[in-house]
Parts: C-alpha cells; sequence; structure tokens
C-alpha cells in the first residue's frame, strides 16, 4: 500500500514537472489580482513587524549581528547538502561539508566563520534550484501570505525542503540524527532570525526600491526571478535583449 | 566686462571640472568616473544639489539614457509610434535622472574597485566591480555593461547589481504596466511624469 503511495506521490509529481517544463519560457502570473492583494498585505506585515525589528536588529553591536547572520547561514547549508548530492555538484559538496563541519565545531556552533577564511564558500542550494538544474521551468509565477513572491515550482520545491533538509528533520519532525533534535519552535526561531537578517542587510535597497519604482509588485517579481535564475544557473551572465537593441 | 570674462571663467571651470574627460578603455572609464563620483559625492563643501546637478550632468553624458529608454519598452518599440517614442524618451530620461540622483546619494559614503573585464563583442564590455559600504554591510558585486560601438565614447548601458539587472527589472516593471494597460505608452508616460512631479 505503502508503494502505492509512493507510486502516485511520484506520477503527480511528474504531471507537475513536465507542465511547469512547457511553460519554462515565460514566467506567466497565476492570479495576477489574488497575489497583488497578498503582496499589499505582505508589505503591510512588513512595515509593523519585519522592518521595525530589522532597525532594531541593524543597532545591535556588529559582532552580534555578524555572530547571528554566520549561525543562521550555518544552519542554511544543511539544506545544500542533500542538494548538492542531487544536482551531482560533488566540489560544492565539499564546500557544503567542509563549511558546516569546521564552522560548527571551530566556529563555535556557527557563530563564527573561519571555513570562509580557508577559501570554503557554499552556494546556498535548495530543492526549486535542484529542479531547475533539472531542467524544470518555473512555472507560474505568485505571492504567498508572509512567506513572500515564488514560482509553481519553488513553491513544490518549498515543501520538498523540508523531507530533505536535515535541520528540518530534528526539528520539526522531532528526529534524532547524531543524538540531536529539537523542535518545531527551533525551526521557527531560525527561520525569523534568518529573516530579520536579511531584511536588516537589505533595509537601504528595499527602502531606495519602494522610493524609485512605479510598480513595486513588478519590481520585486523580476528581481526575484533574475535572482531565481541565476542561482540555478550558478551564474549571472545574461545578454537578454541587449544584442537585439542595435540590429 | 571685467565681470562678464570672470563670469565666462567660472563657466568654464565648472564646465572643465564636471565634464572631466574619462580614459577610452572600458575598464579604467569606470574605474575613473565612478570614483570621481564618489569623490564629489563626499565632498563636503558641496552642498546636495550641486552633488546632485553633478551626477545628473556625468548621467547625460556617459550613460546611454537612449538606448535604455529603447530596451526598456521591450519589442513595442518596434511598433510604436515615433512622436510618441520621443515623448517617452523625454519623460524616461527625466524619470531616469530623478531615480539616479536620489540613489546614488545613498552610496555615496562607499568604497569602490574594478576587478576585471570581460569583452563580450566589439559593441560589449562587462566590467566587474565591487563596493565596499562605509557602514559594515557586505560587499557589493557590481557590472557594468559598457557599450563600446564606438570606441571614441564609451557608455554605460546597464549596472548589474550582484546579479540584478537594474535595466531588465526596469524593463519588466514596464512590460506589467504596459501589458495591464493595453500596451499604451501614453499611459506609461503619464506614470512616468507622475513620479518625475512628485
Amino acid at each position: 500500500m505503502h508503494i502505492f503511495k509512493n507510486i502516485k506521490f511520484i506520477i503527480a509529481l511528474y504531471i507537475m514537472i513536465s507542465t511547469f517544463h512547457v511553460s519554462a519560457k515565460a514566467t506567466e502570473e497565476c492570479f495576477e489580482n489574488t497575489s497583488r492583494a497578498v503582496f499589499k498585505f505582505n508589505m503591510a506585515l512588513d512595515e509593523i513587524v519585519l522592518e521595525p525589528l530589522a532597525k532594531g536588529y541593524n543597532k545591535l553591536p556588529d559582532p552580534i549581528k555578524t555572530g547571528t547572520s554566520n549561525f543562521t547561514s550555518n544552519i542554511g547549508v544543511l539544506l545544500s547538502i542533500p542538494n548538492n548530492i542531487l544536482q551531482g555538484n560533488f566540489k560544492q559538496l565539499g564546500h557544503s561539508v567542509g563549511s558546516f563541519a569546521i564552522n560548527t565545531s571551530v566556529g563555535i556552533l556557527g557563530f563564527l566563520n573561519p571555513a570562509e577564511k580557508i577559501g570554503l564558500k557554499p552556494h546556498k542550494e535548495d530543492v526549486g534550484q535542484t529542479l531547475g538544474s533539472y531542467g524544470v521551468g518555473p512555472g507560474c509565477y505568485f505571492v504567498l501570505p508572509v512567506l513572500g513572491p515564488t514560482t509553481a515550482r519553488d513553491s513544490i520545491g518549498m515543501i520538498a525542503d523540508t523531507f530533505v533538509d536535515p535541520f528540518a528533520h530534528i526539528t520539526i519532525r522531532e528526529k534524532e540524527i547524531f543524538s540531536t533534535s529539537g523542535n518545531s519552535l527551533d525551526y521557527f526561531s531560525v527561520r525569523g532570525a534568518t529573516a530579520i537578517d536579511f531584511r536588516a542587510d537589505n533595509n537601504q535597497n528595499i527602502e531606495s526600491l519602494k522610493k524609485n519604482t512605479i510598480d513595486l509588485y513588478s519590481s520585486l517579481k523580476s528581481i526575484y526571478l533574475q535572482d531565481r535564475e541565476n542561482k540555478i544557473k550558478n551564474s549571472i551572465q545574461n545578454e537578454d535583449e541587449w544584442g537585439s537593441l542595435d540590429n | 566686462m571685467k565681470k562678464f570674462s570672470i563670469f565666462l571663467i567660472l563657466i568654464f571651470l565648472i564646465f572643465s571640472s564636471s565634464l572631466k574627460a574619462y580614459s577610452l578603455n572600458p575598464k579604467d572609464f569606470v574605474n575613473e568616473l565612478v570614483n570621481d563620483v564618489i569623490t564629489k559625492l563626499g565632498d563636503e563643501n558641496l552642498n546636495t544639489d550641486q552633488k546632485k546637478n553633478f551626477v545628473r550632468e556625468i548621467a547625460l553624458e556617459h550613460v546611454d539614457i537612449k538606448a535604455l529608454s529603447l530596451y526598456t519598452l521591450g519589442e513595442l518599440r518596434k511598433s510604436s509610434d515615433s512622436e510618441v517614442l520621443v515623448n517617452y524618451q523625454k519623460s524616461f530620461e527625466k524619470y531616469f535622472l530623478k531615480s539616479l540622483t536620489s540613489r546614488l546619494s545613498d552610496y555615496s559614503s562607499s568604497k569602490f574597485e574594478v576587478l576585471s573585464s570581460d569583452k563580450k563583442s566589439d559593441n560589449y564590455t562587462i566590467v566587474n566591480s565591487k563596493v565596499k559600504p562605509s557602514d559594515g554591510s557586505p560587499e557589493i558585486e557590481i557590472d557594468w555593461r559598457v557599450y563600446t560601438k564606438n570606441p571614441e565614447k564609451p557608455l554605460i548601458r546597464d549596472l548589474i547589481v550582484e546579479g540584478l539587472s537594474l535595466a531588465r527589472t526596469q524593463k519588466e516593471e514596464f512590460a506589467s504596466i504596459l501589458s495591464s494597460n493595453n500596451n499604451d505608452i501614453q499611459i506609461l508616460i503619464n506614470k512616468l511624469d507622475e513620479f518625475i512631479k512628485n
């Protein structure tokens, strides 16, 4: 029975992936009006909750901010490890495993980043990127409440992340790995700290963007899609339409 | 007459300092231009308006605003009426300069370093650089798309900040406005004009 369930899941996943592959060229909106409404809600939430927290966080002494950033990044590397394997990127796997091992031990639970000093720089990888590296297109674009911009592929990836991420296993699912376990609160605390750290780091950019765009929703959509594209390609080369401009 | 001569000398000095000649090699061109801008923006003897005017002049001289305006219009540039296109370009230029001057003031006290350059074709060279903000935030990688079709006059066409193209972001923002308004460029022009006024 369990095998049949798995087969059904695989078939459903295959159909979804095939569908996205067809629409890989253009990232259309799934339901723009709803997404714009959700976006407004997220912006209000950001103004009330995240922005004040990020501004407060930015006033903390630098060592605390750097330590928090290092700690959350180090935990984030755990998700990269299975994705490095799934992508067959063994060079990056070395960077991820080495960085996590060194920073967790020598770097005092990841608060310091000695791995970077010896040249270990793991890329952040998730299941959405892994699917992208297999040729799965983004599918349509939409905005999720609280979580923000995503695509059909990346939202499935986000769910799959919680199955392949060792940190999610020991926290959300309360499993034990190497005699370590936690609970959901640990998971969401780290995710929350990651969000505040990111928001604080980008505060000036977000303010500048708010001030200088005519349609903030579309600007952020473009930025999200470009960023995902770059992360999947692990490169920032893009000739786009520039070549045809002079013809 | 004496006053008039002093006035002429002043005009000459203002122009000779702001429209400084930069190298023609794209890498040196970006390096000299950006460091010049950062120095000016950090100059305590200049007030905000003087700094903004300086950036505006630099942009008009060394950024290919016309090409940028056409690029941001996407395929619509090929089918648009020439008069509408001219109006759009006028509004875009004002919009671009207002947006640019406000952005550059944010990064006025940063350290800038050109790292390398990559000649993509006879028309384009990408210059790689990094900016170290003075507030201790992480370094920012910025790539400059320099248009070199006329080797005597290199022009900046795009800035790619941490892999995010500002021109592409602008193009996709405009595309969204156009697609929800029947591809009517006049509505986009109105929105640009509204932004300029505020």
